[in-house]
């Protein structure tokens, strides 16, 4: 293979990856603070997407001749605002009271509210059912180095999601809240007899994990120039691999987890024998063979059992 | 109670379900479906507040082989009573296929505790199975519905070193990561068929061919008769056997695995063992009731076997009881009547059926008819 074809699968890989790890790192950070996998997460990422393109929508209509850079911000932000509160709402509403059920019975239910919220986007946003295309909210300028085309919205993408991975690390490790969210992940109730406010620190964790999923959304609709609402379950599904195969609560085992599957995935679609059509079923069929090797993931969480 | 008041029970219940699910099933307009359900439900809280629900339940469980017996007669007499009905012989059809299958699940999870998200995918080994083989012309159909469960038991194995290495979550991922694999290569392979599925001939026994109408005698009726007899008696025997197997030493065995790992194999009890012998069991019923389903649907595509199907089984098993057939029973065939006669909200109905499976979780986790406490003492059996 040359290697300027090599070059476009590498950039290609990393903006899946990057999606994917931004994913991946709600998974992480939601079973940190409540040991459950919530599982409805893709489909949250499917909802800030809808969310960004019916403000888009929304701001065509009203103000037809505004500029495009506080287009795109007005997206983001009302994108980000709209789904950390939903994920607030959800994790106050449903998915804390599920703290003391069976890990089955708290994945089902999770699962069951992602098909609420994929029928609620198919039923109610207009002509949910179909595909939407997504506006190019970033100047499509594009550059060529020495024969590889370097698409200036992917490399803005990449950047905001770079910032934003930076961003949480800053948080969860420099901040007196971080120091909570941590202290919470440890030992919940330890952490409450030290005078930390549980509720709070789950819900800002909730919002946090949903906000960054908001972002992965609007990255794959500004991606792939499409939405549609039944993106979330492979999205999820993606993420949640990403996550365990990194070892569940471990931040950056998810960033390295969402980069190891994109990297998977690509490998499928262009270094083996057989179609490119197989690359989900050799990247799954090998995340299966890594739990084999590694039950607990590659960054595993520390495990002892009492008797 | 005494006995006899006990039996008494038994039949009218028995009855009161029979004449329930003929009505139910013969309702067409909205608003009687609607009145009915709505009937119903109200009809059970107050049995419920009562006391009278435990009562009957009590009765049924102290006199359960009279109680098979009466549920495989009504049975009987509802496919009888539908015996030119295509639509609702399907449906039925479907309720028995549905429930082997997840009484296979019931075996893995409900009884060892071996979590599986891929059900759905095991069903569609099996009917993939049965159609390749029959279109090739390989094997007679009754050899095919038996490899088909054999070849999901064998597909399974595969799963098992994962499956028994990880736990939780953990094992959540590999069996929804296999059941991603599975849809994934069934639509891009094109030799099974691809997205658009193959067509799968019918089941013939003693060359009695079972995709013809039904003529005996002076009956004459839907070739879904036939069908769905075979399948009563095949499920009739799965659930005895399963039954048989929770209240034997296996049972127990499996029981042990599932509530305490550690302190089971403190008491020798092998735990790997356990876990394959559920595991496979599970997945060879779920292939032969898949197998069964393929021939009966004589069309199959990915479709039917997606990721969303494995969450109906588990949200059936859920929702009957985890670890009890009867509530299996009765949860498949809420689950697989309601959406289908909940039409006339055509677009809502997935909406809808999440929200009640969520609300059942967090309102009533135990399912509608939660498993009791083993029996120690013989007294309480007699």
């Amino acid at each position: 293979m040359d290697g300027v074809l090599l070059a476009q699968f590498i950039m290609n890989g990393l903006m899946l990856g990057m999606m994917y790890a931004l994913v991946a790192v709600g998974f992480t950070l939601f079973f940190g603070v409540l040991d459950i996998i919530v599982f409805s997460h893709g489909d949250t990422v499917m909802v800030g997407a809808f969310a960004g393109l019916g403000t888009y929508v929304w701001l065509q209509s009203v103000y037809p001749d505004i500029d495009t850079v506080w287009v795109c911000l007005w997206v983001v932000l009302a994108s980000l605002l709209a789904v950390c509160l939903l994920g607030v709402v959800l994790a106050r509403g449903l998915i804390m009271r599920l703290r003391s059920s069976p890990p089955l019975n708290t994945l089902l239910a999770t699962m069951m509210l992602g098909t609420v919220l994929r029928e609620a986007i198919r039923l109610f946003y207009p002509d949910g059912s179909n595909p939407q295309p997504f506006p190019k909210l970033l100047p499509d300028t594009s550059w060529v180095l020495g024969g590889v085309t370097v698409r200036l919205d992917s490399v803005l993408l990449f950047v905001g999601g770079l910032l934003l991975i930076g961003g949480i690390h800053l948080l969860i490790n420099k901040t007196k809240l971080g120091m909570a969210v941590r202290a919470v992940a440890q030992d919940s109730e330890a952490a409450q007899l030290m005078g930390v406010n549980f509720s709070f620190i789950v819900l800002l964790t909730f919002a946090l994990g949903s906000g960054v999923a908001a972002f992965a959304g609007l990255m794959n609709g500004i991606y792939y120039n499409e939405i549609n609402f039944s993106m979330g379950v492979l999205l999820g599904a993606i993420g949640f691999s990403a996550a365990v195969i990194g070892g569940l609560g471990n931040i950056y085992g998810a960033i390295i987890g969402g980069f190891v599957f994109a990297f998977l995935q690509t490998i499928g679609a262009v270094a083996l024998p057989f179609s490119s059509a197989y690359k989900d079923v050799f990247a799954f069929a090998v995340v299966i063979v890594l739990m084999a090797i590694r039950p607990t993931g590659f960054l595993a969480e520390r495990s002892s059992q009492r008797v | 109670m005494d006995r006899s008041r006990e039996i008494f029970v038994c039949l009218l219940s028995a009855m009161a379900l029979l004449v329930f699910s003929v009505v139910f099933l013969l309702a067409e307009d909205e608003t009687v479906i609607g009145s009915y359900m709505v009937g119903g439900a109200v009809l059970l809280w107050i049995m419920v507040r009562m006391g009278v629900y435990e009562k009957v339940i009590t009765a049924v469980s102290h006199h359960e082989r009279l109680w098979a017996s009466l549920v495989f007669i009504a049975a009987l007499i509802l496919l009888f009573f539908f015996r030119d009905n295509h639509y609702c012989l399907f449906l039925v059809g479907t309720i028995f296929c549905y429930t082997i299958a997840v009484l296979g699940l019931n075996v893995q999870l409900g009884y060892t505790g071996v979590i599986n998200f891929s059900a759905a995918s095991f069903f569609g080994v099996g009917g993939y199975t049965a159609g390749m083989l029959l279109n090739q012309g390989l094997v007679p159909p009754f050899a095919a519905f038996i490899l088909g469960g054999v070849m999901a038991g064998l597909v399974g194995c595969v799963l098992l070193l994962p499956v028994l290495r990880t736990s939780g979550h953990y094992s959540a991922l590999v069996t929804m990561a296999f059941a991603l694999l599975f849809n994934v290569f069934l639509e891009v392979n094109e030799s099974f068929g691809g997205p658009q599925g193959i067509a799968v001939p019918s089941f013939s026994l003693f060359g009695v061919d079972f995709g013809s109408d039904v003529e005996w005698g002076s009956i004459t009726g839907s070739f879904y008769l036939r069908y769905d007899l075979f399948i009563l008696v095949f499920l009739a025997i799965v659930f005895i056997m399963v039954r048989r197997v929770e209240r034997s030493w296996m049972g127990l065995a499996m029981d042990a695995v599932r509530l305490d790992e550690t302190a089971s194999a403190c008491f020798g009890i092998n735990i790997v063992r356990w876990k394959v012998t559920a595991f496979t069991m599970g997945n060879v019923l779920m292939g032969m009731a898949g197998a069964l389903y393929a021939m009966m649907l004589a069309y199959i595509s990915p479709a039917n076997f997606t990721f969303s199907d494995s969450l109906l089984f588990l949200s059936i098993l859920l929702l009957g009881g985890m670890g009890n057939c009867w509530g299996v029973l009765l949860a498949t065939s809420i689950m697989v009547v309601l959406p289908e006669k909940l039409q006339f909200i055509q677009e809502y109905r997935y909406l809808l059926y999440s929200l009640l499976v969520l609300l059942m979780i967090v309102y009533r986790p135990m399912g509608l008819l939660p498993r009791r406490t083993r029996v120690v003492t013989s007294e309480d059996v007699a």
